[in-house]
């Protein structure tokens, strides 16, 4: 399990995170949403290491990750699996072996096993016929698919990604969302997942925590996020129309239903 | 501010330095960047460094030959005087300046290239070193091929030498191999190898800690790339002239 507790974070004078606390669900699909420059990216950044918080702990199965020496850090790191929204996969190395790289650094399977288990991961994501093309020879959409294949490769406890669906086609965000999901029933992952795109909210979204402004402003799950009252919340998931006319169809049919029964 | 601005700069430098010497977490995965630095970073410089050293080879013995030469001299002074060059500066000290150029650029824009599309970031997730696997490689590559480089630097001005005197005739063959024979002293050979090692280490470092550091963008890496051109430049310089009285 991942907690947060007082977590803040500031740069300077900047605060941009202000006393976050939340649990995130182990093997369920947990979802960071906000607005961009909401503190979505720095809060996942402080959970995985890469920022240090400026106070509040983050506590993986109650130890503080903050506080970690470096050697238990590293040791915590091998648990993690991340997906970043540049895909950041490794340009000079071929597709296979950016998915064997960290069996490569860190398990103890010979080179057949590794290129085996590599193939698999690659296989699981529908990608093995890419495993001899370079990162800059495939699209988008696959180079996420294989930054998934290289997080899964080490049987990861937790897997955090950053905006998985940034720059991708609806159809193909899909297809990222559900892949996703999958690794995370199939797997018993603890998947984070930072993101303003409302189809993976209402598709994938298990316990949802949207943050205003650096600050915590709601958690809850996906089914209870279209009726939320709260103002924030409402105003950034109608913001499209789309959303907009939707939840007025759906309000007029409410309506509609109640005085029918009425009648 | 500005001493200040560099003390940091130093302070980062050697932390950076103190976290690529950690031992490698898998020798083979070392081994493997070490001999591909080595190839990237040292034998695709070969070709640079043969061509340069031809023709400034060539270049110095006729100059030699056209204005220190005179008939109060002996007739070997041209040849003296180029092998002298060409083994205490040209082969160690110029071809790293030179060197600084080529290698210094690509470490800083590849390594600031991985920092800004987060490939360092990804290596720190999955617990990796990101210093010592990404830099240590390079420093080691690049001061393991460096002697050869020298060596090679040395023998291809002394070719350009006799370019000029057999194909240019500027001077007789026979003068120029009395004067490249003359009061040899093989420890002028050593002493070009050993500041040569001193660079390399400078080149792979200094560019790597401006890579490695880089904040922003595209626009960011350009400019770290100079930057560590100009460093690693102004360091040999610098360097250059308390290792000459240190090993004169």
């Amino acid at each position: 399990m991942i907690e947060i507790k007082n977590l803040c974070k500031s740069f300077g004078d900047k605060v941009v995170l202000k006393d976050i606390s939340t649990v995130f669900d182990s093997g369920k699909t947990n979802l960071i949403i906000g607005q961009s420059g909401s503190g979505k990216t720095v809060l996942m950044k402080n959970l995985v290491g890469l920022l240090t918080p400026t106070s509040g702990e983050v506590l993986y199965d109650g130890r503080d990750f903050v506080t970690m020496s470096k050697k238990e850090k590293v040791m915590m790191r091998r648990e993690m699996g991340m997906i970043f929204q540049s895909a950041a996969l490794f340009d000079s190395l071929p597709v296979l072996e950016n998915v064997m790289f960290p069996l490569d650094m860190f398990s103890n399977m010979n080179y057949r096993e590794r290129v085996r288990r590599a193939q698999e991961c690659l296989d699981r994501v529908n990608l093995v016929d890419a495993e001899k093309k370079f990162p800059d020879e495939i699209s988008g959409g696959m180079q996420k698919r294989v930054a998934i294949a290289r997080a899964i490769a080490l049987n990861p406890k937790y897997l955090f990604c950053d905006e998985p669906n940034s720059g991708l086609d609806p159809k193909t965000s899909l297809v990222i969302d559900d892949l996703l999901h999958g690794i995370t029933e199939e797997f018993d992952i603890t998947t984070i997942i930072n993101t303003h795109d409302m189809n993976s909210v209402m598709g994938i979204g298990e316990n949802i925590i949207f943050i205003y402004q650096g600050e915590k402003e709601w958690q809850g799950q996906s089914a209870d996020i279209m009726g939320s009252t709260n103002k924030k919340l409402t105003d950034f998931i109608f913001a499209s129309d789309l959303l907009k006319k939707m939840k007025e169809s759906e309000m007029k049919e409410m309506k509609e239903m109640k005085e029918k029964k009425k009648g | 501010m500005l001493i200040h601005k560099y003390l940091t700069s130093f302070g980062k430098y050697l932390i950076l330095m103190g976290r690529s010497f950690a031992r490698p977490e898998r020798m083979r995965m070392f081994m493997k960047q070490y001999v591909k630095e080595m190839s990237g970073l040292g034998v695709d410089s070969i070709g640079i460094v043969l061509l340069i050293s031809f023709f400034i080879g060539a270049v110095i013995c006729i100059q030699m030959k056209l204005n220190i030469q005179s008939p109060w001299m002996p007739r070997w002074v041209s040849g003296y005087t180029t092998r002298e060059i060409l083994l205490l500066e040209f082969s160690s000290s110029i071809m790293c300046l030179i060197l600084a150029g080529k290698v210094g650029s690509n470490i800083a824009s590849e390594i600031g290239t991985m920092r800004v599309t987060q490939q360092i970031d990804a290596l720190e997730i999955m617990g990796v070193n990101s210093a010592s696997y990404l830099i240590l490689p390079k420093m080691m590559g690049l001061i393991t091929i460096m002697p050869f480089l020298v060596i090679f630097s040395s023998a291809t001005g002394i070719l350009g030498a006799y370019a000029t005197a057999y194909v240019g005739q500027v001077l007789s063959p026979d003068d120029l191999t009395a004067g490249l024979q003359h009061s040899f002293n093989p420890w002028f050979m050593w002493m070009s190898i050993i500041k040569s090692l001193f660079f390399a280490f400078i080149i792979s470092s200094v560019s790597s800690y401006h890579g490695y550091t880089v904040e922003g963008g595209s626009v960011e890496v350009g400019k770290a790339s100079t930057n560590a051109v100009v460093t690693s430049s102004v360091l040999i310089l610098c360097s250059d002239v308390f290792l000459t009285q240190l090993l004169s």
